[in-house]
């Protein structure tokens, strides 16, 4: 007694089910569904509190105006934002770095483009550091606004453990080699590496190529000149940074350290590593984590040394010029109304900024002079208000600036370059294969 | 995904012996496993396949690109590189992991005292998310913040995630940490069943307990042997959280699997294209793997291994 299934049956259930699976499953997300705009961002305190405490008051001051944000770790954003606005489920406002990967999302029309909205807001765009904007643009026209803090890399030290030894932080990178050795007999690391995160062994190239060879070096790998990694300047450069990992001049094991668990920074507050190349925004978590080490002024903090009979200018500084926030194209007109008065009124308000400048932070907004020398951090502000306005190249971070794909390449070699597992000659024969990509 | 397409499997093979007895009524059965089958793994699997004769930053529009991936894939020394890895972690994995789980499984299966607690202690790295189980081995291995540091063990504070052969021996030990439980439950099974009257006989015949484990235990585990194994061969293709979380594929690309490489590609560098092509591979290797641990297993599996009792 076979009963015979009919064939519409069968093929409805198949289709069916997975598609209400996949509908159940892949969540609310994306543009469209709540009225209001979305905003993802980074989360980890205590930037996460002033992203979340800018938008708060933005919608209790308009309440017809909803922002649902939602918040991600650093590394795993990258990816989810791409994934995201490749698959059309991009939120509102996009947090981003500018520079490479906003090119990809013009290149795609996922973003607006807001050249005449901030020439019909030029107050805003006036307040704004100009330095801020090149990272923001792409063919000459802006699409995003340079929001939050001006991140220049910064050389800490330990004072403590300078004091210790009875040496002074070394000025130039002769003084740097000669430094190792005598820390080292101390048993103590002279410098702190996150290294397994790879963009903190960047941050050592990005200054190198500049104090050897000037700005022009990477520039141009940015405007895809053929071959230009093998550029003598990049080769002395990429020669001595290795000569500093065989001199054992960072923190024995560094390939296992993190920056995410911040744990190349709390070598440096412990005093088991006397300095450390890293962000400005380092300053903050050392505050927070380090105990009294940053009230009792045992931090401190100078520009990359110079490189003796280097091209560069020694006031040249690399890091993020600014954070950005871009628009989605495919968010609704309610959604991008909501997104412009925002950026207008909520963005860097008042509160922002001085919640900001309490992280240690320098905004990117002009004229903060008098609000960071009232801060208990005036130094470090002032320090840092001073680099970014002196400095004669702020150059954008190269995993920034680069397109992903040519990215992920550099830093994939990076992290081999300090491995000692590949040469200088073959670093740069890898690099010059993805120029222009 | 291989556990999927076991499932299915043997769904499949279960209805068509008795499709004569019952008719109708079996097929229905099948009809969710098969639409999931479907809807997960064949349509995405034709859409992948799709993709890697194409270029796609993943943002833009999809351009065909016809064979360009494929060529920038099967050119590059990267993927010798990771299959080879691939191939050391599955080799390793499974070395490490079979032993283990049989003398463990054999054990559990056993009648003594505490058995039952023990068996749950063994029982919980199973419980844990990939992802947890790495971040916390990444904290405990931190070379000045870990338990060597902490508790003054020179030994451990090793530089971990920073010397390639030590990486690499971390993911399997780590790896083989996780599963080993999932493969004891597995043989714990396949023990309980063999029928005590063999052992009894060998007893008789003043067979010792190690003899017992080697003329009965290890045969008559042998088809148990081959399902875990398969188990374990096709997962370790697709291993990729743990790694992902615990060494990003580093030191440099020491732990670079087939299946992070393909994320690599696709996710971190944009290129589409290159990763379909991986993931095209990945499959064919998966599947070639399965059909030849089948065929070891003898031409038939369900053949009585109790001929004779």
């Amino acid at each position: 007694m076979a009963t015979p299934i009919s064939r519409r049956t069968v093929l409805g259930l198949a289709a069916g089910l997975p598609l209400s699976m996949a509908l159940a499953s892949c969540g609310t997300s994306g543009p469209g569904t709540s009225g209001g705009a979305t905003y993802w961002y980074l989360n980890g305190q205590p930037q996460e509190g002033i992203r979340t405490g800018a938008v708060d008051r933005f919608t209790k001051a308009n309440p017809d105006e909803k922002i649902s944000p939602t918040t991600f770790q650093n590394d795993a954003y990258k990816t989810k934002i791409k994934t995201a606005i490749g698959a059309g489920q991009a939120p509102t406002i996009i947090w981003g770095w500018g520079g490479g990967s906003l090119r990809t999302y013009v290149k795609a029309g996922q973003v607006e483009d807001l050249t005449s909205w901030f020439d019909q807001n030029s107050k805003i765009k006036d307040r704004l550091f100009p330095t801020s904007f090149p990272a923001a643009t792409v063919d000459g026209k802006i699409y995003a606004l340079p929001c939050e803090t001006v991140q220049p890399i910064v050389m800490y030290y330990n004072k403590k453990v300078f004091d210790s030894v009875g040496a002074r932080p070394p000025q130039t990178w002769g003084e740097v080699m000669d430094l190792v050795p005598k820390l080292n007999a101390k048993g103590i690391a002279p410098f702190s590496l996150g290294g397994q995160s790879r963009w903190t062994n960047m941050m050592w190239l990005e200054f190198l190529f500049d104090r050897i060879g000037g700005p022009e070096v990477f520039q141009a790998v940015f405007d895809g000149q053929k071959d230009a990694w093998s550029n003598p300047a990049a080769i002395e450069a990429l020669t001595k940074v290795q000569d500093l990992v065989r001199a054992d001049g960072f923190i024995k094991g560094f390939s296992s350290i993190t920056a995410d668990s911040n744990a190349d920074q709390a070598l440096l507050y412990t005093g088991k590593a006397a300095m450390m190349l890293h962000g400005s925004w380092s300053y903050g978590i050392q505050q927070s984590q380090g105990g009294d080490f940053v009230s009792s002024g045992s931090l401190g903090f100078m520009n990359f040394p110079a490189v003796d009979g280097g091209k560069g200018d020694p006031s040249d500084t690399v890091g993020n010029p600014a954070q950005y926030l871009s628009i989605s194209s495919k968010a609704t007109d309610e959604q991008k109304k909501i997104a412009k008065d925002f950026f207008a009124k909520g963005v860097l308000d008042d509160e922002e900024i001085k919640q900001w400048i309490g992280t240690g932070g320098v905004p990117v907004v002009k004229g903060t002079q008098d609000l960071l020398a009232k801060d208990k951090n005036a130094d470090f502000l002032k320090f840092t208000y001073d680099l970014a306005n002196n400095a004669k190249v702020f150059a954008q971070s190269w995993d920034q600036a680069l397109s992903p794909t040519a990215a992920e390449t550099l830093l994939d070699n990076i992290a081999k370059l300090f491995q000692l597992s590949i040469t200088p000659q073959q670093f740069a024969t890898n690099l010059n294969a993805v120029i222009g990509q | 995904m291989s556990m999927t397409e076991l499932a299915s499997d043997r769904t499949a093979r279960g209805t068509r012996t008795r499709r004569r007895d019952h008719g109708g009524v079996l097929p229905w059965l099948a009809a969710p496993a098969l639409a999931f089958f479907v809807g997960f793994a064949v349509i995405p699997l034709v859409g992948v396949f799709a993709l890697s004769f194409t270029t796609w930053d993943g943002i833009g529009a999809i351009v065909p690109s016809g064979l360009d991936s494929w060529r920038a894939v099967l050119t590059d020394p990267g993927l010798p590189h990771s299959l080879w890895v691939t191939f050391l972690v599955m080799v390793a994995s499974w070395a490490v992991q079979t032993p283990s789980s049989i003398l463990l499984g054999t054990f559990l299966a056993g009648y003594q005292r505490h058995r039952a607690v023990l068996s749950v202690v063994y029982f919980v790295p199973l419980l844990l998310s990939s992802a947890a189980i790495a971040i916390a081995y990444k904290a405990l291995l931190d070379p000045n913040f870990g338990l060597g540091a902490g508790l003054g063990i020179g030994f451990l504070s090793q530089d971990w995630l920073g010397r390639p052969a030590l990486a690499f021996g971390l993911v399997v030990f780590v790896v083989s940490w996780q599963f080993i439980p999932f493969h004891a439950l597995i043989y714990q099974g396949g023990v309980r069943q063999i029928p005590r009257s063999l052992y009894e006989a060998a007893q008789l015949d003043g067979a010792g307990r190690v003899r017992q484990f080697f003329t009965i235990t290890l045969p008559q585990l042998r088809y148990t042997i081959i399902t875990s194994s398969t188990l374990m061969v096709v997962g370790s293709l697709t291993f990729f959280d743990l790694i992902f979380v615990l060494t990003a594929g580093g030191p440099g690309d020491a732990t670079r699997v087939l299946a992070l490489d393909m994320y690599k590609r696709g996710f971190q560098a944009n290129l589409m294209g290159p990763a379909s092509v991986i993931a095209v591979i990945l499959v064919l290797v998966g599947l070639a793997l399965a059909l030849l641990l089948r065929r070891l297993g003898g031409r038939d599996a369900s053949q009585s291994q109790l001929e004779g009792v």
